[in-house]
This record gives structure tokens, sequence and C-alpha cells, in this order.
């Protein structure tokens, strides 16, 4: 009997398969190594880091959907020198597969300054840049709402991660996420992570406040996926880079679907927050769904769809 | 931390819009009192968290209050229904703290919590005073729980239509208790008048809205003297002196 063939390769990191916790929702990876076996997942994606450490927004920065969740953390994190010194180091210790750093900034020299700490990192392996975060310099709109600025950062950040691979990961608030998309192509980018949260919010009828102590903030789960779904097609279908698809994935088939449409590996985000084994879970099941689809080897399926 | 299937073996009413659920399952992953579960409730995305009442080698026992969609389906589960459940989260009570004599004081349902930390107190032949709070008399619940452990419970009712007329604080001033070490969990007014009022060391469960509920997504950070912590895996116990109200 032949095994199926999980594994795929990100622009020369080779994945033991496509699934990787999306950043913000498994910590720093170290949180979760009592749990299971790390070693199971094809990647990490880790907290969001900025140069200097946050404490992030007020809370209650929660609010449940149907079918999914806002979430408004803020960029909650240590900062870049202690994911550097300390959270890279220790996930390395336990974990063998490919670490992604998940790096934002709020000018194009903290991009740069973070992504290259980040990069001479040992243990990074792909660097993966959040561009939904506001530009100070610029009225506060995100970096990654124009095809222009989004280059900016790409061009800026890649300058400085030698030869380690950078991602581009795009927010799903914006009217042309192709142009944006192809933009971050031509400034060098080496793969493009979609999609990022879309902008949400719920007010509480009885007290009638915002549930969200900011209001708004970043809805996702499994009522994004189609919206996902659609957007790894676009891009894959205007890129020829790599990407990582995420947004909504909650199974073995939300992972093939999500192939399907164009992705080379897939992220998994607030589903690991209602099911700490999601991850785990879903790499389980993907073998037993291959088989039953006739899928030998996972990358035939990657952009199947025309 | 373990996610597993719960029964739901009794389910009733025991004050207005509050709720007793026992459940049987798998409690192993549970330390001690102060910790919490996260309830999966059909039909809704996230798990609710609910303090953990009572617990022993194979029940679990909550109580809920009914504030919302998620608590007002739990109130419609019946015998034989089963839950996901994910055990043995947050830290517990500091029940070695107190060295003879524990105050414990709980608002509403924040009384829930205390009757596990009572009982392991008691065990430890600890003098416990609990001071339950509420708005009337027919809120009133668990006063003889508490009372049947041993404990010496006083209870205040804001419109006095039970016990002292106040809050838990007007109590603390009537009464001449003695203790060393106070535990109290309850709205935050409720537990920050506390604090403000007591001068021994003293412990506070406190609340947040969460994401996960076991310490990866940064949803219910609390700023505090030690700097900003999770509610979920750093707490939902703090010292008295780490809180910043
Ligand atoms: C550590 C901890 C222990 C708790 N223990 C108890 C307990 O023993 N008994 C009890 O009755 N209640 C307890 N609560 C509060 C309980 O979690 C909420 O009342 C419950 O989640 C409300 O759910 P809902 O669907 O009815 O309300 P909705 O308002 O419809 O819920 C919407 C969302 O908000 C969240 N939410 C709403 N209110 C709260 C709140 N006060 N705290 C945290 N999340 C909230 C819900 O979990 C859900 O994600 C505890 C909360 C925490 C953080
Ligand atoms: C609680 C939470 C925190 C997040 N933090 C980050 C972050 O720090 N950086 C980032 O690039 N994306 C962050 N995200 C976005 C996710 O990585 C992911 O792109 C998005 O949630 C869509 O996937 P999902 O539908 O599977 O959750 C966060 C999402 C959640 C739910
Ligand atoms: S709720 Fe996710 S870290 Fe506390």
């Amino acid at each position: 009997m032949v095994n199926e063939n999980l594994s795929v390769d990100l622009c020369g990191v080779k994945l033991s398969n496509p699934m990787i916790p999306a950043s913000g929702t498994f910590g720093f990876g170290i949180e979760m190594a009592d749990e299971f076996d790390l070693n199971v997942l094809g990647g990490i994606s880790l907290k969001g880091t900025t140069r200097e450490p946050r404490f992030g927004n007020p809370t209650p920065r929660i609010a449940e959907c149907r079918s999914g969740m806002i979430n408004s953390v803020g960029l909650q994190n240590p900062g870049i020198d202690v994911l550097v010194n300390e959270k890279l180091p220790a996930l390395r210790r336990v974990y063998g597969g490919a670490i992604i750093a998940n790096i934002s900034g709020f000018s194009i020299e903290e991009y740069e300054e973070c992504c290259a700490k980040a990069a001479q990192a040992p243990e990074t392996d792909i660097i993966e840049v959040n561009v939904s975060c506001p530009n100070v310099h610029n009225g506060g709109m995100a970096f990654g709402t124009s095809a222009s600025s989004a280059a900016s950062v790409t061009s800026a950040v890649k300058k400085v991660c030698g030869e380690k691979p950078v991602f581009i990961k795009l927010s799903p608030n914006v009217t042309d996420i192709v142009s944006i998309a192809k933009a971050c192509e031509d400034a060098g980018a080496d793969g493009i992570t979609l999609i990022n949260t879309l902008l949400g919010m719920r007010i509480d009828i009885q007290r009638r406040t915002p549930v969200i102590a900011n209001k708004m903030g970043g809805f996702s789960g499994q009522a994004v996926f189609p919206i996902a779904v659609r957007m790894v097609y676009q891009v894959s279908h205007a890129c020829r880079i790599p990407i990582m698809g995420c947004g909504g994935v909650a199974s073995a088939e939300d992972v093939i679907e999500m192939m399907m449409a164009g992705a080379s590996a897939v992220q998994v985000g607030a589903e690991n927050l209602r099911n700490p084994y999601a991850s785990k879970e879903i790499v389980e099941n993907l073998p037993l769904k291959m088989k039953d689809l006739g899928i030998k080897d996972i990358n035939e399926i990657i952009g199947v769809i025309e | 931390m373990k996610e597993s299937i719960f029964e739901v073996e009794l389910n009733e009413k025991i004050a207005p819009r509050t709720y007793r659920i026992k459940l049987k399952g798998d409690t192993s992953a549970i330390e001690g009192s102060g910790q919490f579960v996260q309830v999966s409730l059909p039909g809704f995305f996230l798990r609710r968290p609910i303090s953990i009442h009572e617990y022993d080698g194979q029940t679990l026992t909550l109580i809920y209050r009914v504030v919302g969609e998620g608590t007002r389906m739990m109130c419609s589960l019946q015998c034989g229904d089963t839950l996901s459940i994910i055990t043995g989260l947050g830290k517990c009570f500091d029940i070695d703290a107190c060295r003879k004599d524990a105050l414990l004081i709980g608002g509403g349902v924040g009384a829930a919590p205390l009757y596990e930390l009572c009982k392991e107190l008691c065990a430890q032949g600890k003098n416990v005073t609990v001071i339950l709070g509420f708005n009337r008399k027919d809120e009133i619940m668990l006063a003889e729980d508490f009372s049947d452990l041993g404990a010496k419970v006083i209870i205040t009712t804001v419109d006095g239509s039970e016990g002292t007329k106040g809050f838990v604080t007007d109590a603390l001033s009537l009464h001449n208790i003695n203790y060393d070490y106070f535990y109290t969990c309850g709205p935050r007014v409720m537990m920050k008048a506390v604090c403000e009022r007591i001068h021994t060391g003293g412990e506070v469960s406190m609340e947040e809205r969460m994401g996960c509920g076991f310490g990866i997504c940064y949803g219910c950070t609390c700023n505090t003297t030690k700097g900003p912590q999770r509610v979920c895996k750093d707490g939902p116990v703090f010292k008295k002196e780490e809180v910043i109200w």
C-alpha cells in the first residue's frame, strides 16, 4: 500500500504537511507543547510581533458571532527582541517543522528592523509580513489597503531578509485583492498569505454599546471560508508565487478545498480557539480524506480549479 | 487541560435565572477550586467559561446564571445530553495562604466557586466565614450548603429583605469577623470595594471575555502589577496586590 504524500514545498522550505496554525491563534507555539506533539504540524505561524512590546487594545477584545468571532487583541506581544531571544529558541527545542515569524509594524522602518531581526534568527524558516496594520505616517491607512504601500513594505523587507522567504499577509478589506497581490509579487514577495480578518462589529442591544471596547475588530472563523477560498482562487490565478490559504478552515475537507483553489499550504485560525486540537485532528484526517477522494499526492490538487 | 465529553445528570433551577448542572465525565485534569471549565454549546462558536462549583472523581457541578443566548440554551439541556468540556483551566485559589481563619466573600453567582474552596479549607481544619451578597431575598442561594460544610454564613441583601441590609462591605463593618486571609468572587465593583476595605492579604477571581480560555489568543488580558496577564491562564485567581482596578 502506498501512503498518501502530504509534504509540500514553500519556496524551498519543506513542510511535512500543509497544515499551519495561523498567527495569533497558537501563541508562540510552546504554550501548546504539553498538549500534543507539535511535530505533527507542517508549520507554525507565531503571534504577530512588533518592535516594542505592546499591551494591545482595551478589553473586551472578543465578541462571538454566528459561525465566527471578532477579535480586537491589538497585537499584544512582547516585542521583537523577546521573540528572537526567547520565543524562537524555546519553540525550536521542541519543534522541527517550519517556524513562521509573523511581523507587524506601524512604519516601513519598523517592518524593516523587525523583519531583519527575525530573518537573522537561525530558527526562522519563513517571514510572514502582516500588512493589515495602520501606517502612522499616513493618517493610519493600513499598508495593505493600497497596492503602492503594500509594495513599498514588500521591497523594503525583501532587502533585509536575505535568503529567507518573505510571505506578505494581505487584508481582505480591500476592493481589489488581485492588484495588491500582484504589486507585492512585482516588489519581490516570495509568497502571499490570504486572508487576514474582515473588519466587523457587534452591538449589545441591551446595553446599547459595542461589544468590543475598540468598537470594531477582525471577524474570522468558519463564516469567512467562502470569501477566503474566493480570494485564494483569484490571487493564485493572477500570481505565480505560492499562497498560504487562511480563513475559516475547520476540517480536512476545507484544507483540500482551499488547496484546490490554489493554496500550497493552509492555515487554521479561530478554530484553534474552540478546539485546541483542531490543527492536529485535521492533519490526522487529511490522509483519510485524500484516500476517499483518490488523491495520492496532495501537490496534485494545488490550484486544480481553473 | 483536557477536552472530553460530559453527560448531563441534573440541570435544576436553584434561584431566579440561576441553575445547577451536574455533569458526569473525566475530571482528572481538575486541580482544585478557583479553576474553570470551557463548555461547548451546540450552535455556538465560542465556548462558555464557567467556574467549578464542586467536583469529585466522576462528576463536575457548575452553577450558572442565564444572561444571554448561550446560558439560555444551557438551561434547556436534559439528562443524558452530552457536552464537550475543557477542564483543568486556570490557576487555583491558594488555600495554604490562609493560616487559620478564612473569609470568603461572594456576590451573586460569584458564590459558586467559593463552595469548592470552602470544602478544601474545611478539610484542612480551617475556620471559614462566608459573606454572600444578593439583591433580594429570592436570589439567595447556597447559604445552607456552606453552613452544612461547617462555615459561618452571613447574608446581605441590597433591599434588606433578608440578613444585613446593604452590601457585603456593610457586613464587614457590622460583624466582628476573625480572619487572616480572604477570597472573593463576584462583580468587579464589589471585589474592588472588598480589596480597598480589607487590610489582610487576599485573592480575587477575575472575569473577562475569552477567546480560547487556555492561553493562546491574548483575548482576556488584564493589566496587573506584574504586567499584562491572561485571565484564563495566569488567573482567573489573582493576589489582591496584583490587581490594578
Ligand atoms: C473565569 C470565568 C468564570 C465564570 N464562572 C461563571 C460561573 O460560575 N457562573 C456563571 O453564571 N457565569 C460565570 N462566568 C460568566 C459566564 O462565562 C458568562 O455569563 C457566559 O459566558 C455568558 O454566556 P451567554 O451566551 O449566556 O451570554 P452572551 O452575552 O450571549 O455571550 C456572548 C459571548 O460573550 C461571552 N460573555 C458574556 N458575558 C460574559 C462574562 N460575564 N464573562 C465572560 N464572558 C462573557 C460569552 O462567553 C460569549 O462568548 C464566568 C466567566 C469567567 C471568565
Ligand atoms: C485572536 C486572533 C488573533 C490574531 N492575531 C493575528 C496576528 O497577530 N497577526 C496576523 O497576521 N494575523 C492575526 N490573526 C488573523 C489570523 O491569523 C487569520 O488570518 C484570520 O483569523 C483568518 O483565519 P480564521 O478564519 O481561520 O481565523 C488573528 C486572528 C485571531 C482570531
Ligand atoms: S482567552 Fe485566549 S489567552 Fe485567555
